[in-house]
């Protein structure tokens, strides 16, 4: 176990989000351009949901199947999940325990793709198609919290109101279809999905001759892009302190329990270890990209200190570095290594 | 040159709101906008998203009736939840057929 946890440490992309939150920690006065990172995550994204369409085509629905209807499952459960355990254990608000399941229910790319690297270091390469797993997770995730915010803020808000005398006008409510809307067209969707789509149908032969852009130079990029992670990051770290036991609790409890799920459900459905462990990272991950406009959008009464510090500041780094070499383990054991 | 009066209406919001709030004075009727990205603080001192990041700043010349139905839409919708500001000058145009 310990040498997973080296190795893993040991890789350009812990290193260079150590670098990104050191640099921040020493108040350098390093950051990366606005626009660098938006190419980065749009090339990133891209590429991965590209692979991902080029390995779909040339899988059996078979083989597929199972694992797409746990992924499923996953993705209803995992914010729900969140949410009662923020709400009934940890004792926060509607609002703001929405707005963290909306992270937790959704997917971080990143952690995705950190899991795949490592997993390929590891000699267990993951099967083709998670890119596709990644976006059916992603999906249910974020709308479901979001649903179940809306609807019992605005059922909090009547019982106020009943209590209160206030003569101004209730503001108006998005209606969900508007929400739906932006969720399902987020950049992230629109590339992954896209993306995935174009390789399925372009199939190796079509993609060969972007692959050194897309495949070779990938490393590279996600390598950049993790430093700027970890600068953001390193900014979170004070709000750390003001965030409190209780998120810090959430943040490395959950995705354990929920990376523990997703591992035992993956081997259930017959995939392989690396294929297990890249979908139980995925059930541990928390978005930071997609999740937050979203969340900001829709639930505004949430504290965005708590989503963003809690996602992006805790679990990110925890799964990074400790949490993927354990859902390994865990993977290891229930594919009865 | 003949010049009119007008109103200048200056909005400075959090970078979600774009799209909304562009969407938003169209639907009031302005003749037009122009959107800026800058940085900036406010008074509840919290930055909302590392990774959208800055502000927006939306000016648009108006009537004074389309700008005081725009402060009451921000003030009724906008103001509480989020982070954001306006606020009007008068200033004056050539072609003042233009905005009215």
């Amino acid at each position: 176990m310990t040498d997973l946890l080296w190795t893993n440490l040991c890789s350009p992309l812990c290193l260079a989000f150590a670098l990104g939150m050191v640099a921040r920690l020493l108040k350098s006065e390093l950051s990366l351009p606005r626009d660098l990172y938006a190419s980065l995550s749009i090339y990133l994204l891209f590429a991965i949901g590209l692979k991902g369409g080029v390995e779909l085509s040339h899988t059996t629905f078979k083989e597929f199947f199972a694992p797409a209807m746990v992924t499923i499952a996953l993705g209803c459960f995992t914010p729900i999940s969140a949410y009662l355990v923020l709400r009934r254990i940890f004792r926060f608000g509607v609002a703001d325990a929405a707005g963290i399941a909306a992270h937790y229910g959704s997917v971080s790319a990143v952690t995705f793709i950190a899991a795949q690297q490592f997993v390929n270091a590891m000699g267990y390469p993951a099967e083709g198609f998670m890119p596709t797993l990644l976006t059916l997770l992603e999906i249910p995730g974020i709308q479901i919290a979001l649903t179940i915010g809306a609807i019992l803020t605005a059922r909090e808000a009547n019982a106020t109101e009943q209590l209160t005398s206030n003569d101004h006008e209730e503001s108006r409510s998005r209606p969900m279809s508007e929400v739906l809307h932006e969720v399902l067209t987020a950049r992230s969707m629109i590339l992954l999905v896209g993306g995935v789509v174009l390789g399925f149908l372009m199939k190796d032969s079509g993609y060969k001759p972007v692959k050194p852009f897309f495949e070779d130079m990938f490393k590279g990029a996600l390598t950049l892009f993790l430093l700027d992670m970890g600068l953001a990051a390193g900014s979170r770290l004070k709000d750390l302190f003001k965030a409190g036991p209780a998120l810090v609790a959430f943040g490395t409890l959950m995705p354990l329990i929920h990376g523990a799920l997703g591992a035992c459900l993956g081997a259930w459905a017959g995939l392989s270890i690396g294929g297990t462990t890249v979908l139980a990272t995925m059930a541990a991950s928390a978005s930071y990209i997609a999740a937050p406009p979203a969340v900001r959008m829709t639930l505004p009464q949430a504290n965005p200190t708590y989503y963003l510090t809690a996602a992006l500041a805790i679990t990110f780094p925890f799964n990074l570095i400790v949490g993927i070499p354990i859902y390994m383990s865990i993977a290891r054991w229930a594919c009865g290594a | 040159m003949e010049t009119h009066p007008v109103i200048l209406l200056t909005i400075v919001a959090e970078h979600v709101l774009r799209e909304r709030l562009i969407a938003e004075i169209q639907k009031a009727g302005v003749r037009g906008y122009t959107v800026y990205e800058v940085e900036g603080e406010g008074s509840r001192h919290r930055r909302v998203s590392e990774v959208l990041g800055s502000n927006i700043k939306i000016e648009t010349l108006v009537s004074a009736e389309i700008a005081d139905l725009l402060l009451s839409i921000l003030t009724r919708d906008y103001f509480r939840s989020y982070a954001a500001i306006a606020y009007t000058t008068s200033v004056y145009v050539v072609r003042g057929e233009k905005y009215a």
